[in-house]
C-alpha cells in the first residue's frame, strides 16, 4: 500500500474499527464491572463507574451454587463430544474430498440440511427416548446429541479444508512411490492438522454454548453451564451483581480458550468461503 | 424425507461434471467404511425422531392427562392451522432471520473492509470484535436484558434520560427489534470474521489498480470488494440461517415470546405447546410444520446458495 497517500484514510479506518470493537466488547466489560459491585451499586442510576470492587458475589456463588460441578460437566461434555465428532467426521470428509463421486455433493448438502431440522420439532420424541433409555439427566445423553447435531458442521468444515489442500504435493509423493497410508499419515496429516484443530475448536465452542438441549434434557446431575445460568437467573434474577458474577464464571473459560486459540480457529473457519 | 431429497438429488447431477477434474489419491480405497458412520448416524438422527414426531402428531397425547389418548386424525393439524399464533410465529421467524442476516452481513462486510487497513492494535481490536461469538446465548440475553435494556436501571435508559429523552421499555415497546438487536450482536462477529477472511484473499494488485484509476474507498468497496465476497456471503447466509431458524435461548430469557405472542417464533411456539401446555399431539403437529418449513428453506438455500459454493 502506498503509505504516504493513504495515511488519512488509514487513520479514519483505525478510529472506526476501534470504536466498533469497543462497542461490541462493551456489554462484556459492563457485566464484568457489575460482577464486582454490590447489589445496590449494580442497579444504581447514574451507573457507578468508580467503586471499591468486592469479591462478595463470587464468594456467594461458590458457597451456594456448585459451580465446579457445572463447569466440569461443561468441560467433559464439550471435549468428549468434540473428540467423538472429529473421529467420525474426519474419515467421512477425507473420503468425500479425495474420492468424490457423483453423490458427494448431494450427501454433503443433505447432511447440512439435517442441521436445519428444528431441534424443538423433535424435542418430545428425543425426551421420551432418553427417558426410556434411562439417559435423562446424564452427560451421555448430551454428548450423543451434541455429536449428532454438530456432525454436519464438522464434516462440512473439514471437507472444505481437505478439498483446498494442494493436491500436487500428494501427486508428487505418490509418484515418489509412497503408498496411500504413507501419503495420509506423513504428507496429508500435517497439512490438514490446522483444519482439524480449527474444526475441533469451533465444535467445543458450539457444545459449550448450546442452550436448548442442555436446558431441556439435564437435571441436577448432568447440567452444564448454560443450565447453571438459567437456573441461577430464575430465583436470583433481581440480583444483578450476583447474576453477573455467575455469568462471568460461565463464559470466562470459553472466552479465554477462544482468545488463546483464535488464530487457529480463524484459520480454518472459512467453510469454503475463500478459494 | 422426499422433501429433503428432491432439491439435493437434482443438484447432485450438476456436481458430477465438476468432480471429474479433482485429482484423487488413487489406491482403490473403499470409501464406504469412511463415510458410512456419518451418514448412518445422521440418518438415524433424522428418521427416528421424525417418524415419532409424525406418529405423535396424529395422536391425542397430553403428558398431564393420561386419560386423553387415541387417534386424533388430522385434528391436531386442523386446530393448529386455524390458530393465528401459528401464522404469527411463521412471520416472526422469517422476519427475525431476514433482519439478522441483513444486519450482520451488511455490517460484517463494511467492517471487514475497514479492518483490512493497517492501524495500531489491529489484532487486539479484532479479538475484541469477535468476542461476543464465544458468549453463550443465555448470558448475552441476560446482559442485554438486565444491565443494558432494563427500562429503569439499565444503561440505555440512563443514557436516554441524560440527554432529555424518555426511557424506552425495550422489550415492551419494541420487543422484536430488541431481540433482533441482541442476536445480531451475537452473530455479527461470525459474519465479520468470514467476510474479513474473504477480503484478505483479494489480490493486493487489484486494489492498487483501482486506486491508481482514482477509485475511492467507497467505490472500491462496492465494485471490487463486494463482488469478491459473493461466495463468502453465501456461506454466512447458509450457516447463520441454519442456526437462526432455531433461536430459542434469547427469547426464553428476555421476552418468553411476549408481549402476547409478538416475539414467539416457531421454535418457541412448539416449546410452549410441548413443555408448557404438555400437549404432545399439538406440539408434534407444530414440529412437523416446522420441519416442513425448514425443508422449504433448505431447498431454497440449496438451490440458490449452495450451488454457488461449487462443492
Amino acid at each position: 500500500m502506498s503509505k504516504d497517500k493513504l495515511q488519512g484514510s488509514h487513520a479514519a479506518a483505525g478510529i472506526i474499527a476501534w470504536v466498533v470493537a469497543i462497542l461490541m466488547f462493551f456489554p462484556l466489560i459492563w457485566m464484568l464491572l457489575a460482577s464486582f459491585k454490590t447489589e445496590v451499586q449494580a442497579v444504581q442510576t447514574p451507573p457507578v463507574l468508580f467503586f471499591v470492587p468486592t469479591l462478595q458475589n463470587y464468594h456467594d456463588i461458590f458457597q451456594t451454587a456448585n459451580y465446579l460441578a457445572f463447569a466440569w460437566n461443561s468441560v467433559a461434555i464439550s471435549f468428549v463430544a468434540t473428540a467423538v465428532t472429529i473421529a467420525i467426521a474426519v474419515p467421512a470428509s477425507f473420503a468425500m474430498a479425495f474420492y468424490p463421486t457423483h453423490r458427494t455433493r448431494g450427501t454433503l448438502l443433505w447432511m447440512l440440511s439435517t442441521k436445519m431440522l428444528p431441534a424443538v420439532g423433535v424435542l418430545v420424541p428425543i425426551y421420551l427416548l432418553a427417558k426410556d433409555a434411562g439417559l435423562l439427566d446424564t452427560r451421555t445423553a448430551l454428548i450423543i446429541i451434541y455429536v449428532l447435531s454438530n456432525l454436519p458442521i464438522a464434516v462440512w468444515m473439514l471437507f472444505t479444508f481437505f478439498r483446498d489442500t494442494p493436491k500436487d504435493i500428494i501427486e508428487a509423493s505418490r509418484i515418489d512411490g509412497a503408498d496411500v497410508r504413507q501419503v495420509i499419515f506423513i504428507v496429508l496429516l500435517p497439512l490438514v492438522m490446522p483444519g482439524i484443530a480449527s474444526t475441533a475448536l469451533l465444535n467445543i465452542i458450539l457444545c459449550w454454548n448450546e442452550a436448548f438441549w442442555s436446558l431441556n434434557l439435564s437435571g441436577p446431575n448432568a447440567a452444564p453451564l448454560p443450565a447453571f445460568i438459567a437456573r441461577f437467573s430464575a430465583p436470583q434474577g433481581l440480583f444483578w451483581a450476583k447474576l453477573s458474577a455467575a455469568s462471568v464464571l460461565a463464559i470466562a473459560p470459553i472466552l479465554i480458550f477462544g482468545w488463546i486459540s483464535q488464530r487457529q480457529l480463524v484459520r480454518g473457519m472459512t467453510f469454503g468461503a475463500v478459494k | 424425507m422426499n422433501r429433503i431429497d428432491t432439491p439435493i438429488t437434482s443438484a447432485a447431477g450438476s456436481a458430477a461434471a465438476t468432480s471429474g477434474k479433482k485429482k484423487g489419491l488413487g489406491g482403490g480405497v473403499n470409501t464406504l467404511p469412511l463415510v458410512g458412520p456419518s451418514v448412518g448416524l445422521l440418518l438415524i438422527w433424522m428418521i427416528v425422531p421424525l417418524a415419532l414426531t409424525l406418529w405423535f402428531s396424529f395422536r391425542r397425547y397430553n403428558l398431564l392427562n393420561p386419560m386423553i389418548h387415541g387417534w386424533a386424525g388430522v385434528n391436531n393439524y386442523w386446530y393448529l392451522l386455524r390458530d393465528p399464533a401459528l401464522y404469527s410465529a411463521l412471520w416472526v421467524t422469517v422476519i427475525m432471520v431476514l433482519a439478522i442476516l441483513v444486519i450482520t452481513v451488511g455490517l460484517g462486510a463494511v467492517l471487514g473492509a475497514v479492518f483490512l487497513n493497517d492501524f495500531p492494535g489491529q489484532g487486539v481490536a479484532r479479538v475484541l470484535m469477535i468476542s461476543p461469538f464465544f458468549v453463550m446465548p443465555t448470558v448475552s440475553a441476560l446482559i442485554w436484558k438486565n444491565l443494558l435494556m432494563n427500562p429503569v436501571n439499565g444503561l440505555f435508559s440512563y443514557m436516554l434520560r441524560s440527554v432529555g429523552l424518555p426511557a424506552i421499555d425495550w422489550f415492551g415497546q419494541m420487543p422484536l427489534f430488541s431481540v433482533i438487536l441482541i442476536i445480531s450482536w451475537e452473530w455479527l462477529p461470525f459474519a465479520f470474521l468470514i467476510l474479513f477472511t474473504a477480503l484478505q484473499s483479494l489480490d493486493e494488485s487489484t486494489l492498487e489498480a483501482a486506486r491508481l484509476d482514482g477509485a475511492g474507498p467507497v467505490s472500491t468497496f462496492l465494485f471490487i470488494q463486494v463482488p469478491h465476497m459473493g461466495r463468502a456471503i453465501s456461506v454466512v447466509v447458509m450457516m447463520e440461517t441454519i442456526f437462526l431458524l432455531g433461536v430459542f435461548a434469547e427469547i426464553y430469557v428476555t421476552t418468553a415470546g411476549g408481549p402476547g405472542i409478538s416475539t414467539t417464533n416457531l421454535t418457541f411456539l412448539i416449546y410452549q405447546r410441548a413443555l408448557l401446555a404438555f400437549n404432545v399431539g399439538s406440539a408434534s403437529a407444530a414440529g412437523v410444520i416446522a420441519i416442513i418449513l425448514a425443508n422449504i428453506m433448505a431447498a431454497f438455500l440449496v438451490r440458490t446458495i449452495a450451488k454457488r459454493l461449487d462443492v
